[in-house]
């Protein structure tokens, strides 16, 4: 592997590494400060990939399409914390594994029954179509790139609202002692409410971004729960820092993995997650390891 | 709780039995099979109901045991013929065991959302892996043409090709693994287990070797989970990678609940409602999925003590006269979740379950 070959497939990790950690980072909030499990996060990605090829399809604009569909999911996301989730909050594992398993064949079934079960794919807005030659055989896709912009500007925000606002401090707080933080009067309930549509959202955002670099297919939630949720074992449970850690190994790990062994590069991603489980059984920037 | 007198319940036990006996040769081959079919399911339920009722830990990688003991039916059997029965079968289980204990030691050093979170990555490790390689016929699955068969010295003892024979042959391990549940419930093993479920710091101080205690109960219930997957591979002569998904785990996982978590023979009786449900619902609706997932919604907000608690509501109270029905704990714990639906916040498992009162 010559050095560009090698550069790409770095950008190529990386961008897979931040996708990663968009989607994740919404599920390690709704773990670490509602405390809700949620195994239909990755059902929303997928519904957020629907949502931007419906519109997209009506719209012919990818942008709007990424406007609605995050906006869609969010509001999705408030009215299934005010119906179900928050009856969830205190409840023992159990029940919340059992509701979102139940959410995830309601939402595949909607899903179907509104836009069919089609492979499809979406279009990159014009202004993002094209690559940049590197050489005579080798480019790279304009979109790619600025995907890992995108992603590394939401990156920048999300941490800067957790670290500088005063949401954040709220979250933060939320997070160290639900019951202290409820107790000093702050507004916990309403927070809750934000942050799992905000988690909503992000998964859906992490649908429709890798919309139009690959296909929209029903089964696509299912494999990003997954690795959300080794990238969450990683990092830590409610650790936003360590989700970012994690999701850029496992994308580093996964893409890789997919060029020296093509055929075992899912299993080695899990052994990577059995090693650091091995080592620190309560993720790299988890408490009480 | 509802408790019948002794007698009345060995008469019930008897007469069940005898009627499950004697199905092949009443009903048309159409329900011989979708009985043997329920019985497997309810052999899962019951083996996951070792780990998630009486071990407190929400494993959600059983569905990859029942699978690769399916898979391990199908590598061993034979282009002309079938496999046989008491080779298969031990190495199949055997297997499951070793691949068990190491996902166990590994995942047993995990708490509470942890613990599921890392089941549920381990249990689809296996899933692609069978999904993504070449070893068991990629996404398309296997077929497995023979039946294993069941030899003594040569000579073919019973002919499982026949559906009824099958179908006794599952009942008979069914029987089998009910009893052996109940006897691991009510052993001294099965007491530490669920002393350590209800307070795990009492029981470590007790000196009871809770992660050992864990791991065993984990591999047992698997290598059960897995004689399940063979037979039903055997059944259907058929294994494909969702076999091992963890949308079949979460499926048994409400089978549990729904047929209560605090009996052995709970999971059994949920796993029948839900296949016969799953069966009226697919021949009734086109979109059956969505009403099942709203099924799952509604079990988990209104019936939380599974359908026992549905039987409580409609049949009269009686007084607590008698002792335990066979399939209540020999203490008369009421469920779990029926005691969690009464008295929210109150339940001492909160407390071991609940990883975020970090320590």
């Amino acid at each position: 592997m010559d050095a560009l070959t090698f550069a790409v497939q770095l950008l190529n990790g990386l961008q897979y590494g931040l996708v990663l950690f968009l989607v994740a980072s919404g599920l390690t909030l709704v773990f670490g400060i509602l405390g809700v499990i949620n195994l239909a996060h990755g059902a929303f990605y997928m519904l957020g990939a629907y949502l931007a090829w419906w519109i997209a399809a009506y719209t012919g604009s990818f942008m709007l399409a990424l406007i609605g569909g995050v906006a869609i999911s969010f509001v999705l996301g408030l009215l299934l914390e005010e119906i179900f989730v928050k009856r969830m909050i205190g409840r023992d594992h159990l029940a919340q594994v059992l509701l979102s398993f139940g959410l995830i064949l309601v939402i595949d079934e909607v899903r179907q029954i509104l836009f069919g079960k089609d492979v499809h794919s979406v279009a990159p807005p014009a202004w993002l179509k094209g690559s940049i030659q590197l050489t005579d055989i080798l480019s790279y896709p304009v979109y790619r790139i600025a995907l890992c912009v995108v992603c590394l500007v939401l990156a920048a925000l999300i941490f800067f609202v957790i670290q500088r606002t005063r949401l954040g401090m709220i979250i933060r707080a939320g997070a160290e002692n639900r019951d202290m933080t409820r107790a000093l009067g702050i507004p916990f309930d309403k927070v809750n409410r934000y942050v799992f549509a905000g988690g909503i959202a992000l998964a859906a955002l992490g649908g429709i971004l890798v919309s139009p670099i690959s296909t929209v297919f029903p089964g696509m939630g299912d494999g990003m729960l997954i690795l959300s949720f080794v990238v969450v074992v990683l990092g830590g449970i409610g650790s936003v820092a360590g989700a970012a850690i994690g999701a850029l190994m496992i994308g580093l790990t996964d893409t890789f993995g997919k060029v020296f062994f093509p055929q075992f590069s899912s299993i080695l991603i899990y052994v990577l997650m059995a090693g650091i489980l091995l080592w620190r059984p309560n993720g790299l920037m988890g408490k009480g390891n | 709780m509802i408790r019948l007198h002794p007698t009345m319940l060995r008469g019930l036990v008897a007469l069940t039995l005898i009627a499950a006996a004697a199905l092949p040769l009443l009903a048309p081959n159409y329900y011989v099979q979708f009985a043997s079919k329920a019985m497997l399911m309810g052999m899962v339920a019951l083996s996951l109901n070792l780990v998630v009722g009486y071990g407190g830990l929400v494993s959600l990688c059983h569905a990859a045991f029942f699978g690769l003991a399916g898979y391990m039916l199908g590598f061993m059997t034979p282009e002309s013929g079938g496999a046989s029965f008491w080779l298969s079968l031990p190495v199949a289980l055997l297997a499951v065991a070793v691949v068990a204990a190491i996902i166990g030691a590994l995942s047993l050093r995990t708490r509470g959302i942890y613990f599921i979170m890392v089941t549920l990555a381990f249990g689809e490790m296996l899933f692609y892996l069978f999904h993504d390689t070449k070893i068991g016929g990629g996404s398309d699955g296997m077929y497995i043409y023979f039946k294993p068969e069941i030899a003594l010295a040569g000579f073919p003892l019973i002919d499982l090709e026949k559906s009824s024979n099958f179908y006794w042959l599952v009942l008979a391990m069914l029987v089998g693994a009910i009893l052996l549940m109940t006897a691991i419930v009510k052993s001294p093993f099965g007491h530490a287990l669920q002393a350590a479920r209800d307070n795990e710091k009492r029981a470590l101080s007790l000196g009871f070797p809770v992660f050992r205690l864990r791991l065993v109960a984990f591999v047992v219930s698997a290598v059960i989970a897995g004689l399940a997957g063979y037979l039903s591979a055997a059944q259907f002569g058929f294994v494909a990678p969702q076999m091992l998904g963890w949308h079949l785990s979460a499926t048994v996982l409400v089978m549990v609940v729904l047929g209560g978590m605090s009996s052995v023979l709970g999971p059994v009786i949920g796993a029948f409602a839900l296949i016969g449900l799953e069966e009226i619902l697919k021949s009734s609706f086109e979109h059956w999925k969505l009403i099942k997932g709203l099924i799952i919604i509604a079990i988990v907000f209104a019936l939380p003590g599974g359908i026992r608690q549905l039987a409580e509501l409609v049949l009269p109270r009686r007084g607590d006269e008698g002792p335990p029905a066979a399939g209540t704990p020999a203490d008369g714990t009421p469920d779990p979740a029926i005691r969690r639906a009464e008295a929210p916040g109150t339940n001492p498992q909160a407390q071991t379950r609940g990883e975020f009162q970090h320590v």
